[in-house]
């Protein structure tokens, strides 16, 4: 293992993020504020509780996990489109480094940074709701899980966006409306019985579900289908990055 | 000596269907500088992009310090040190954390002390703090040296490194490359600037539609393909050449004041004294006579040429 190589990437990616401190905490804990705003004060007073949770508090795990997944991604998919971009590539190519290592560095920095912007919504949440997390560890775990996974995402479409036009448009076509229609707002029991169907077909639904039990001790799905589906997908990931490296694909001519 | 490089055979087709390489070879020695000449479009820059690993090649062979390339590509990169022709840098980063960026990348641990030697070979000292978008494109291009430097490689390709530069860089960079050499670093550079090869390689490689043609020490290449002219000025014009130097083969310039004759340096008679002689018995005065020998350029351009017939 060439641990100077992890080391150096992931120290200058985390400098990317540390020299744009301000915008990475302003925007999201600024969306997140006004989410609580509007569901959780203003909508949310008028709703019942869901599950026997307050709708407010109901919320905040689905719009951590909302924001986690959409920064995890574009963190990610940037970090290895940028140095494809400018050219830089060639010195990652030319090094003595493995897929490994050159993941851990970029996809370990990148879910850094979106367990930070995680970390700082919930602590966002507590200006707004009570919280009484159930099972912090798992909670912890969730998280950590979900920043790992989605930034392997995220790094599979910086690999393969030829342009900024790509990169941009899997997070906005694809992980938003998975992101909204998996239960951030809403318990899958209140949606149509033929939508319930659908939904399990969303692997968001899982992540949500199984953040949300930690939370709670609610969940939609069984904890143990929720944790398979993240170990599964995760591993989907790697797999694909594996090839990546394997035959050179969209980085080596 | 002992080859440190070797490239045999080396054929890449792009995946559009293009061969830039059609079975190239070639053998470096440990501690020389050779100079890869050839116009644009040669196949410099794939070459050595298949030795470095950034484009993988589609058949042959290539080992360094006896390992292959891709087999033993940890031990292999860990050795070379890349320049590349296009300027690619982090430009939001300082010029220290780039050139720390790229020495923990090839595995080395921290050393200060070394980077900033590197910095002050290169006259980027005092710009170590900068970020790289504030420096101007020379400055640019000595980054790219001292991270191609950072880890202490032993062999290091300078692709093009002085193409578009101003001169003081030029002599900059060609001092460079005379104290690594001087270290035992072997460098591989290429160049169209002929002036370049002449300047500072001990061997050249000219490569030209993806095969090399050649690869000779510059000393023996120049004199091998050397060919001397003697200008000669008449004190009065001719119309044309008189018969009897006919087979001298002169060429008469267009005013008809000077005669110009080619030869062979290595030839055994050069015909020097028979011309001087006949000259004189045609009744043609001398006001000068010069002597010129032909530029390696004179050589590539000759090379090229005929390979392209
Ligand atoms: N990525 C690529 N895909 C297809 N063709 C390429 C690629 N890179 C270079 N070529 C072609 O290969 C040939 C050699 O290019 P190159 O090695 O850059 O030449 P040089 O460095 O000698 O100028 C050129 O004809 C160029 O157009
Ligand atoms: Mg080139």
């Amino acid at each position: 293992m060439n641990f100077q190589a992890i080391a150096a990437i992931y120290t200058f990616e985390m400098a990317r993020f540390f020299r744009t401190l301000k915008q990475s905490f302003i925007s999201p804990v600024l969306s997140t504020s006004l989410y609580f705003v509007v569901f959780g004060t203003a909508i949310g007073s008028r709703m019942e509780a869901v599950d026997g949770v307050d709708y407010g508090a109901f919320i905040v795990p689905g719009l951590i996990m909302l924001s986690v997944m959409t920064q995890s991604i574009s963190n990610a998919s940037f970090g290895i489109y940028f140095p494809k971009f400018i050219g830089t590539i060639y010195e990652l190519l030319s090094a003595p480094v493995n897929f490994l290592e050159i993941v851990i560095g970029y996809v370990g920095a990148a879910a850094t940074k979106s367990l930070f912007i995680g970390l700082v919504i919930l602590g966002t949440a507590y200006l707004f709701v009570d919280l009484d997390i159930q099972h912090p560890i798992a909670m912890m775990s969730f998280l950590l899980l979900t920043c790992l996974s989605f930034s392997l995402l995220g790094f599979i479409i910086g690999i393969w966006a030829g342009n900024f036009e790509q990169l941009n448009l899997v997070p906005m076509l694809v992980v938003t409306p998975l992101v909204f229609l998996g239960g951030s707002f809403y318990a899958i029991s209140m949606l149509p019985e033929f939508w319930q169907t659908v939904t399990l077909f969303n692997p968001v639904v899982y992540l949500i579900s199984g953040f949300r039990w930690a939370f709670f001790g609610t969940a939609d799905v069984a904890i143990g289908i929720s944790l398979g589906a993240i170990g599964l997908f995760t591993l989907a990931c790697m797999g694909f990055i594996w090839w990546i490296f394997k035959t050179g694909w969209r980085i080596r001519s | 000596m002992s080859v440190i490089l070797s490239v045999q055979n080396v054929r890449k087709t792009y995946d559009g269907g293009f061969e830039a390489l059609k079975g190239a070879s070639l053998d470096i020695q440990e501690g020389e500088i050779i100079a890869l000449l050839g116009p644009n479009g040669a196949g410099k820059t794939t070459l050595i992009s298949t030795i470095c690993g950034i484009s993988s090649l589609t058949s042959g062979a290539i080992t360094v310090a006896g390992m292959d390339i891709a087999r033993d590509y940890r031990k292999v990169r860990a050795m070379i040190g890349l320049v590349p022709q296009e300027i690619a840098l982090e430009p939001f980063e300082t010029v220290i954390n780039s050139v720390r960026f790229s020495r923990g990348l090839f595995g080395k641990a921290k050393n200060e002390a070394y980077l900033d030697e590197i910095l002050k070979t290169l006259s980027l000292f005092d710009k170590k703090d900068s970020k790289v978008m504030a420096l101007s494109g020379g400055m640019k291009r000595r980054v790219l040296i001292a991270k191609a430097l950072a880890h202490e490689p032993k062999v290091l390709f300078l692709d093009e490194p002085t193409a578009g530069v101003d001169v003081e860089l030029r002599k900059d960079m060609w001092n460079t490359v005379a104290k690594l050499k001087g270290q035992g670093v072997t460098i591989i550079l290429t160049t169209h600037y002929i002036e370049e090869a002449e300047a500072i390689a001990d061997r050249i490689a000219v490569i030209n539609g993806g095969e090399i043609l050649l690869v000779e020490d510059k000393a023996a290449l120049m004199a091998r393909m050397g060919k001397k002219q003697i200008r000669i000025e008449l004190l009065e014009p001719v119309q044309e050449i008189p018969t009897k130097l006919a087979p001298y083969g002169l060429e008469l310039a267009p005013d008809g004041g000077g005669l110009t004759y080619t030869y062979d340096v290595n030839a055994e008679r050069t015909g020097i004294t028979g011309l001087l002689n006949d000259l004189q018995a045609a009744g043609l005065q001398m006001r000068d006579v010069q002597t010129q020998q032909s530029s390696l350029e004179d050589i590539f351009v000759d090379l090229v040429q005929e390979d392209g017939a």
